[in-house]
């Protein structure tokens, strides 16, 4: 409680005094991030246009794999596999993320330029495939639990009709669990969103506004870290602004939380 | 048990046999369940289990549709046949899934799924690949009529099914078990989580079931078995005590342990 | 009634759709090995980097610009002070927040909104907590960019996730455990610390010991707060200097941590500090992987002993 409301406060305070001197529209709408320069420009387009392409490519990867593992744990997999499969998803899910940054860095980047050799070696692609991979367990874990949840009762109904366990999974369990899932997508989403460290190793730091995951790009939590390494001093607008990046990305994931507050709410169970 | 059988068989030897337990034993993991039943399931006729709990009544009926394949270590032993075509249901090589199709099932507790009253209806007819719209409406409509619900319903086929009240919900799934026209259905106390006026008209329903369709159900209430049962099996611990003729069972049973079941000096 | 002519064709469309959940068992291991794959060679490939650069010198030598001299003496020390503070502060806070939440608050509109906050903060990006702290610790309290700045980040960081494990420890003990304390007579102080917390500790334990697993992996907040990458002296051991003042001096120093020292390897161009980078990720992933074994271990046990 105490956590969030001075979460607010300073962010708040502090990027006040970042719009006293940019103003808000030249903070939303300019396509160019160069803060640090004489001609400054705080486009926070640019920033959002790198989260937004990473975290893409990263829950195209994770929604899909971690939605079948859980489906595979939940319904297909003996009892055996499931028992070893999630503890193993959990020591996954705890690997600290500068590891996959260095690992996304020093391998699948040169591994997938082998295959596209114009990929830079900063890129938004493997950062994000990475973060994909980090984010399964998540979506993965969260989903199977939402799954085990659904009583037994309808799925014995389902198979009693005649269905497969395939049938079963997708028409009646996976819609029976709908909220629990949607809450795994949505903390997946987060992650993606808020995540640093990959990103800061991975994708280089250089704002650019695209949407290609091939080039190299800076994102939100990226330009944090490129300004807390350098010795901007207190106070100045280039050192404020990490606070206005930082309020952005709060209110980014803030949405998505209160998107999955309500979709649980709206979607809630009644067994 | 096989004298309990034989001593009935005389009295109502013109009658086709839908179904036939023979030698029948259930293991779950290293503990038998169920030993040694040799029993018939007449044809379009009602045929209760009754017994105090932990009998195996349950047991004995979710082997009929093979929901024990669901969960490992569970073995069954001897034969389930069902007639015409003289398939023993329990053998390797018979899909569950093709027993399932043809012996639908009604549960304790109404287990709506999380779809509409049509979707609910219509799952079983879509898991065998029916896809014309027109077709599903109408097997929707006539299974919902069968079971007594499509006037409460019809104008509110999309809302949710578990916006039913108790004794709805169990009609839904009862339409839903109709809707394939199965051979057999399935009842495991049906009316133990309804009330007194939801459970009149569920029996109700049974009986007027019976004209399509066989019919077996477990039931801990005596006075449900005696009012809408042709036959009754009377179970304790594993076994199969006494079978017949309802009203023989309950007004002149063989053995005097059914006698104290029946006439509640149990125990 | 079902016709017998009619059992071929239900029998083709079962084939169908067994074809499908065959297809479907080899979809779900093929995904999971995805996740199982990555994993190996990620940690095969760091073993086989970084091995050769793994010896005595390198847990007692301080950074160096050569990198073979290199090593993670300041960095291990650092995170192991860093994690003292971290523990001393969120361990108690975190459990006296939740014994508070499940054994006092009373359920009303308050709590409720406290337990909506105590999810909504498991999902704010680590960073923000960074630039909290920035704000809070170095700048409006004065505490620099110090152990103590950092301990408390991390602290705050993990404290949702100490809180929610006390509350369902607390909520797996039965109400009759409760009824029969207060049926002796005992206040709720006394139910709570002779039956409550006792009780519940090896589960409030797993989540402590998940939490610090995390918070030995986070990087971002403390890089923001702007420790500094390139430490090459020990902070003063804890509750060594100069009484009354100087013993708390450990808490102001300056200091690096394990992940930082690894970024700040990763960032560099030469080849050789890769490899350190590969060594320290390398033990610190061994460090992680220990302490969340531990914690499903104990998690394991304490499900096949539960007595009630």
């Amino acid at each position: 409680m105490f956590t969030t409301a001075a979460i607010v406060y300073i962010l708040v305070k502090e990027s006040w005094i970042f719009f006293e001197a940019v103003p808000i529209r030249r903070f939303l709408f300019d396509t160019q991030w160069t803060p640090l320069f004489d001609d400054a420009h705080y486009g926070i387009m640019v920033l959002l246009s790198g989260t937004l392409t990473s975290s893409a490519v990263a829950l195209l990867v994770a929604i899909p794999l971690g939605t079948i593992i859980a489906i595979y744990l939940s319904e297909f997999a003996p009892f055996k596999v499931r028992e070893i499969a999630k503890p193993f998803l959990e020591l996954l899910g705890g690997v600290p993320t500068i590891v996959y940054g260095y690992f996304a860095l020093v391998f699948l980047t040169p591994l997938l330029q082998k295959i596209y050799p114009e990929l830079p070696g900063f890129n938004l692609l493997s950062a994000g495939l990475i973060m994909g991979v980090m984010i399964i367990p998540y979506v993965a874990s969260l989903s199977e639990d939402a799954m085990r949840a659904v009583p037994m009762a309808l799925r014995e109904g389902s198979y009693a009709m005649g269905a497969t366990r395939l049938q079963t999974a997708l028409r009646v369990v996976m819609p029976a669990a709908t909220s629990g899932i949607a809450s795994a997508y949505i903390l997946g989403i987060s992650r993606a969103v808020g995540e640093t460290m990959i990103l800061a190793v991975a994708a280089g730091m250089q704002p650019n506004l695209t949407f290609n995951p091939a080039e190299s790009g800076a994102t939100i939590t990226s330009y944090i870290v490129q300004v807390a390494l350098g010795d901007l001093p207190h106070g100045s607008i280039g050192y404020q602004t990490i606070f206005a990046a930082g309020l952005s990305l709060l209110l980014l994931t803030l949405t998505f939380n209160l998107l999955g507050h309500w979709l649980r709410k709206r979607f809630r169970e009644v067994y | 048990m096989n004298n309990a059988t034989a001593s009935n068989a005389s009295a109502h030897a013109n009658l086709a046999i839908k179904a036939e337990c023979r030698n029948f034993g259930f293991h779950y993991g290293d503990f038998q369940a169920l030993k040694d039943i040799n029993m018939p399931v007449y044809d379009k006729k009602v045929t209760a289990l009754i017994g105090p709990s932990g009998c195996g009544k349950s047991t004995l009926l979710r082997s009929f549709n093979r929901m024990h394949d669901l969960y490992p270590g569970n073995r069954y032993q001897g034969e389930i046949i069902m007639q015409p075509d003289n398939t023993n249901l329990l053998a390797q090589e018979v899909d569950p899934i093709e027993v399932r199709m043809r012996i639908s099932m009604v549960f304790q507790k109404p287990n709506p799924f999380p779809k509409s009253i049509f979707e609910n209806v219509a799952y079983s007819l879509r898991v065998r690949g029916m896809t014309n719209k027109s077709e599903l409406e109408d097997r929707v409509q006539h299974s919902l009529k069968g079971a007594a619900l499509w006037n409460e319903v019809k104008h509110r086929l999309n809302d949710l099914g578990a916006n039913l009240s108790g004794g709805q919900q169990q009609r839904l799934c009862i339409a839903r078990a109709l809707a394939a026209d199965p051979e057999i259905i399935l009842f495991d106390e049906p009316t133990s989580a309804l009330d007194p006026i939801a459970t009149a008209s569920i029996e109700e329903l049974i009986t007027e079931l019976k004209e399509k369709v066989t019919i077996l159900i477990v039931t801990h209430n005596m006075q449900q078995a005696a009012r809408i049962s042709d036959f009754t099996a009377y179970m304790y611990i594993g076994e199969l005590v006494e079978f017949g003729v309802t009203d023989q069972v309950f007004v002149k049973p063989q053995k005097k342990q059914t006698e104290d079941y029946i006439t509640g000096r149990f125990g | 009634m079902m016709q017998t002519q009619d059992i071929q064709a239900i029998r083709d469309i079962i084939r169908r759709a067994k074809r499908w959940d065959a297809f479907f068992g080899v979809l779900g291991i093929l995904a999971l090995m995805v996740g199982v794959l990555t994993f190996m060679t990620l940690f095969v490939d760091m073993a086989i980097q970084g091995m050769g650069r793994i010896d005595a010198n390198f847990f007692t030598n301080f950074p160096s610009r050569r990198a073979e001299h290199a090593g993670i003496l300041s960095a291990w020390v650092g995170t192991l002070l860093v994690m003292l503070v971290t523990g001393l502060a969120a361990v108690p806070l975190g459990v006296a927040a939740g014994v508070y939440l499940e054994e006092y608050a009373p359920k009303n509109w308050l709590t409720d909104v406290i337990e909506i906050n105590i999810t909504n903060l498991a999902g704010v990006p680590s960073i923000v907590y960074g630039l909290l702290a920035l704000g809070l610790f170095v700048y409006q309290f004065g505490f620099g960019q110090s152990i103590l700045s950092a301990g408390l980040t991390l602290a705050l960081l993990i404290l949702p996730v100490v809180i929610v494990a006390t509350r369902e420890a607390i909520r797996a003990i039965p109400q009759i455990i409760r009824e029969g304390s207060y049926a002796c007579g005992a206040t709720t102080w006394q139910t709570v610390k002779d039956h409550i917390l006792p009780y519940s500790s090896a589960g409030i334990l797993t989540g402590v010991i998940i939490g610090m697993a995390r918070a030995i992996g986070e990087t971002a907040p403390i890089i923001t707060i702007g420790a500094l990458t390139f430490i090459a002296f020990l902070p003063p051991l804890p509750f060594t200097g100069v009484p009354p003042a100087g013993l708390l001096d450990w808490l102001f120093a300056p200091f690096t941590v394990m992940p930082i020292q690894m970024f700040n390897w990763t960032s560099r161009p030469e080849a050789a500090f890769q490899t350190n980078a590969a060594a320290a990720g390398f033990i610190l992933v061994l460090m992680t992987l220990a302490m969340n074994g531990t914690a499903i271990w104990l998690r394991y046990r304490l499900r096949k002993n539960i007595t009630w």
